[in-house]
């Protein structure tokens, strides 16, 4: 059998060292830093981890209508495509500066792509 | 493997062998808040209170909540059977004398007493005090452990707070109060002689730092220690002869008295207490960071301690503390 993509980037331990880096770019990034003011830090911090689980190919049950219900509020504040990218953008730069290899981080970015119409609720 | 019973308040729950304890709860239609089910969202925490859960069931828990015996409910499966809880439960451990009042200034008065048994805790944890009628606040313990059975609590008087009013104007020395078991995260870890510490705090919030500082220099500890303690003005702040003799006495510890308004004072720096900290540490990569005081300077400082680097998992504060004892 061959490793799964989750195995291949390094499992939790990995999730774990991309979950700080990818949340200080976000919460750097004026474009789309909004959304998460007056939010627990440590209540997103683990929602972070969650959706980096999810899209490294780890164990999850998100379903489309968990993303869709968890995003609905943001999508009333304005959250559109553009908001997306950018957290596409950092998804990348992310496991850039990790130096994972890149297609792996590919594959990565496929599967968050794959949630962005349930994300914006569409 | 054999059915466990698992007591929670008055109710008991058979855990099925094979089954997450999670799913055995919500069986019996116990509202147990939960999420991902997979040990990340970490909503569906509650608490052993009799021995340990099981390892695997403590997976990514900070240290201090493994410590506490604290658990997520979707990763355990019980090895014995349990009794657990949603989170602190609210037993009163002991008992305790009121030893002495003194004012540390016009607002806040440090209150001493001694408890009848031990209390086995650490240094910025705090523990509920309990009047006879059942009025109830939080206060941290502003020592640290080496006092044996004395516990000392730094008491900000509020208008309208009942329980500081009382506290400040009737209790007596020789009075009881009963004192439940010690909580909080907020607290000094061993372990890590080298790492430099950042620590923030508002009015009474000192006293949960001054423990944590005086634990961590009594340790040993060799890291440096910044402590920025701030207040709107001059009457305020307190203990700052008692710091300012610490930092002569040790070259790693450095203390800053920040006042945001009133008149400017030449030895204390202007402004509020996070700003100035975060004004003179901007690289907080690797640090460990407290903080104690207002709501609003916690959540505003976790932020920018997180952005200047420090890692969240290095970042303590205990928000129920801070509602409950500096607030009111
Ligand atoms: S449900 Fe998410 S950690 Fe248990």
């Amino acid at each position: 059998m061959t490793e799964s993509l989750y195995e291949q980037l390094g499992g939790e331990a990995a999730v774990n060292a991309a979950v700080d880096i990818f949340y200080r770019r976000v919460l750097n990034d004026y474009r789309i830093n909004r959304f998460f003011d007056n939010v627990d830090m440590e209540e997103q911090a683990a929602k972070q981890k969650a959706f980096l689980t999810m899209a490294f190919g780890g164990p999850n049950n998100y379903t489309g209508a968990d993303m869709r219900q968890a995003h609905a509020k943001l999508v009333k504040k304005g959250l559109d495509d553009s908001h997306f990218d950018a957290v596409m953008e950092h998804l990348s730069g992310t496991l850039e500066e990790l130096n994972l290899p890149q297609d792996l981080i590919g594959q990565v970015a496929a599967i968050a792509e794959s949630t962005r119409e349930d994300v914006l609720g569409r | 493997m054999t059915v466990r019973k698992i007591k929670l308040d008055e109710q008991t729950v058979l855990c099925q062998p094979d089954e997450p304890l999670l799913d055995s709860l919500l069986r019996e239609n116990i509202e147990i808040s939960h999420g991902c089910r997979q040990g990340a969202c970490q909503s569906c925490m509650l608490r052993s209170l009799k021995g340990k859960p099981p390892a695997e069931a403590q997976h990514g828990l900070k240290e201090g909540l493994k410590r506490q015996n604290y658990f997520l409910a979707c990763l355990c499966y019980p090895q014995q059977d349990m009794e657990i809880a949603y989170s602190h439960h609210r037993d009163y451990v002991t008992y305790a004398t009121v030893k002495a009042k003194q004012m540390l200034n016009p607002e806040i008065m440090q209150l001493v007493i001694e408890t009848d048994e031990g209390l086995d805790y650490y240094a910025g944890q705090f523990v509920n005090l309990k009047r006879e009628d059942g009025l109830t606040r939080s206060y941290s313990i502003a020592n640290h452990r080496m006092h044996g059975r004395q516990l000392s609590f730094h008491v900000r008087r509020l208008s309208g707070g009942q329980f500081s009013e009382w506290a400040h104007q009737e209790l007596q020395v020789g009075d009881r109060l009963a004192v439940s078991e010690p909580q909080g995260l907020c607290y000094y870890q061993p372990g890590q002689p080298e790492q430099n510490l950042l620590l923030i705090g508002t009015g009474s919030g000192l006293a949960p730092l001054a423990g944590i500082i005086s634990e961590a220099l009594h340790d040993g500890h060799r890291g440096d220690i910044h402590l920025y303690h701030g207040s709107s003005d001059l009457n305020g702040l307190y203990w700052v002869e008692e710091m300012r003799s610490l930092q002569q006495r040790y070259a790693n510890f450095h203390y800053t008295p920040c006042i945001s308004r009133g008149e400017p004072n030449p030895d204390k720096a202007r402004g509020r207490a996070h700003e100035v900290a975060f004004k003179d540490l901007t690289a907080l990569k690797g640090w460990r960071v407290y903080l104690c005081g207002h709501p609003d300077m916690v959540a505003a400082s976790k932020r920018q301690a997180f952005m200047a680097g420090a890692s969240l998992s290095d970042i303590y504060a205990d928000a129920f503390h801070v509602a409950s004892s500096s607030v009111d």
